[in-house]
């Protein structure tokens, strides 16, 4: 039963991903990956990864996603379908997307994220915060002021200063 | 019960889903139920409050007024307008009722009934799972006011997109302080554990910053901004009609219940009936009576709903983002660090 049900999400999971990248039209493209995203929370699920499997809804598809499909509908949708991309874009994306498959094959040549049985990985929500606040504590940190830099990023740039000129009508 | 049948239940998968079937099916029949009503109820309720009478032609009291209306809706000839996304269209009301269909699963509605738990799935991420499927109810919006290819439609559901966002982050991070003291997602934990002192009077202002998010996650006035009369027409569902309008309207009702439920969990003991040792009355009644006191206190939220709807105006835009942004979310931290404050000087003590 496990078993079947993860290759039924390996499988959808695997043709929601290569469907995102060959649609056309951005927002069908969004709401894919999406699905996608859906599916790779069931792979949590049958790895006991409960937390993990609501993070990934909660957080991707819940909240980054819906803020993508806000710019895009923001932006003119139209003109990205149409949009058709040369020669040397295409041997670049190939370049690209060649080197980050090496990657994934030599990482998974290596082994050791080959074998993990199935419910081994302890994935309740106090063993997922006992990691996080021992072991990773200082990754952890580290990424939230990554998040925190790149949060005040933003905030710089859409405050960039005016020039002299155009001062604001009033005051 | 025929032998075969009998057999089949013996295996312990087998019976754990129908058990897991029986109470969906229940659960579903209950909430649409309360939805139909809830509904005649807003009519009946904001027409005491204006003085007027309200629909009360349909049967006793007008009783009968949510049947009719349904069936009204249900027979109404299917208009597709031509200028829509067909697909999304017609799929984006269907993904607005499916969240709050899907977050019930995990809030118990009573203790135990002659040997059931009385909780479709007590999942361990409790909290964690109703808010991921809540937040997704956006898309149906969204996608309703996008694919309409039309300008009220498109304000409503960018506007709905941004409030959502906006008051799911002072939502989420309340409730940290509830599960400080607990010290479990678990919602049947959470129940448990107000078994003395319910939540509210432990963390008043998680309570507070919960309750006025819950009246912007939910579209209900004084937060209605997504579906402003006078200034959007309809707002994101401008162009509906029929069947796929009412599902819209049911998904905006089934989200208030399953708000008032969620706050009843949380802050209000759940199940726990107040004053009276239940056990004493023995183990079938002890249960009723569990369930009853949380469908009274699951009553009085959803009244409390429509009371504020009819008693309080309607925010402005920017208003509605400062509140989220420079109040909610400061006061939300600031409850937490409290709280942590708090029961880490008391584990010292």
């Amino acid at each position: 039963m496990e078993a079947a049900l993860f290759h039924l999400f390996s499988f959808l999971t695997l043709a929601g991903a290569l469907l995102v990248i060959t649609r056309r039209d951005p927002v069908n493209a969004a709401m894919l990956l999406v699905l996608t995203f859906f599916f790779m929370a069931g792979l949590f699920v049958l790895a006991h990864a409960w937390f993990l499997a609501a993070a990934q809804i909660l957080v991707y598809a819940g909240a980054i996603m819906v803020l993508f499909l806000f710019v895009i509908m923001l932006l003119d949708a139209k003109e990205e379908t149409r949009r058709c991309f040369g020669r040397v874009a295409g041997v670049g994306a190939l370049a690209v997307g060649g080197a980050l498959l090496a990657a994934l094959a030599g990482v998974i040549r290596d082994g050791r994220l080959w074998r993990v049985p199935a419910g081994d990985a302890e994935g309740t929500t106090a063993a997922v915060g006992r990691l996080l606040f021992n072991t990773y504590l200082l990754p952890f940190e580290v990424a939230s002021v990554l998040l925190l830099a790149a949060t005040v990023g933003v905030i710089v740039l859409i405050r960039a200063p005016r020039r002299p000129d155009d001062a604001p009508p009033s005051a | 019960m025929s032998p075969v049948f009998s057999n089949l239940l013996a295996q312990p998968g087998v019976a754990l889903a129908a058990e897991a079937a029986v109470k969906i099916a229940v659960v579903i029949v209950v909430l649409m139920g309360m939805v139909a009503y809830t509904v005649l109820a807003e009519r009946r309720i904001c027409a005491l409050i204006q003085d007027r009478l309200g629909p009360n032609r349909v049967g006793a009291f007008g009783l009968l007024q949510p049947i009719a209306d349904s069936f009204k809706l249900l027979l109404k000839e299917n208009v597709l307008p031509g200028h829509v996304n067909r697909f999304w269209y017609v799929l984006a009301p269907t993904i607005a009722m499916a969240p709050p269909l899907l977050t019930l699963a995990v809030i118990p509605f009573g203790n135990t009934l002659a040997g059931f738990n009385l909780v479709i799935a007590d999942l361990d991420v409790g909290v964690l799972w109703i808010f991921s499927i809540a937040s997704l109810g956006v898309y149906g919006i969204v996608l309703a006011g996008w694919a309409s290819n039309s300008k009220y439609p498109f304000l409503g559901g960018m506007r709905s997109a941004a409030q959502l966002i906006s008051y799911e982050v002072p939502m989420g991070l309340s409730v940290v302080s509830v599960f400080l003291l607990v010290g479990s997602l678990k919602l049947s934990n959470v129940v448990a554990y107000q078994a003395g002192t319910w939540l509210i009077f432990k963390a008043p202002l998680a309570f507070l910053i919960f309750l006025v998010s819950a009246f912007a996650e939910t579209n209900r006035l004084p937060f209605d901004l997504p579906e402003a009369e006078q200034e959007l027409v309809g707002g994101y569902n401008t162009e509906y009609g029929q069947m796929k309008f009412a599902l819209f309207f049911l998904a905006e009702y089934a989200n208030m219940i399953v708000a008032s439920a969620l706050i009843v969990t949380l802050f209000f003991g759940g199940w726990q009936v107040p004053f009276v040792r239940v056990e004493a009355f023995g183990p079938i009644l002890a249960g009723a009576l569990g369930v009853a006191a949380f469908f009274v206190k699951l009553l009085a939220f959803i009244v409390f709903f429509i009371w504020v709807r009819w008693t309080l105006p309607r925010f402005r835009y920017d208003q509605l983002m400062r509140l989220g942004w420079r109040v909610l979310l400061p006061l939300a931290l600031l409850n937490i660090v409290a709280t942590a404050l708090a029961l880490a000087l008391k584990l010292r003590a």
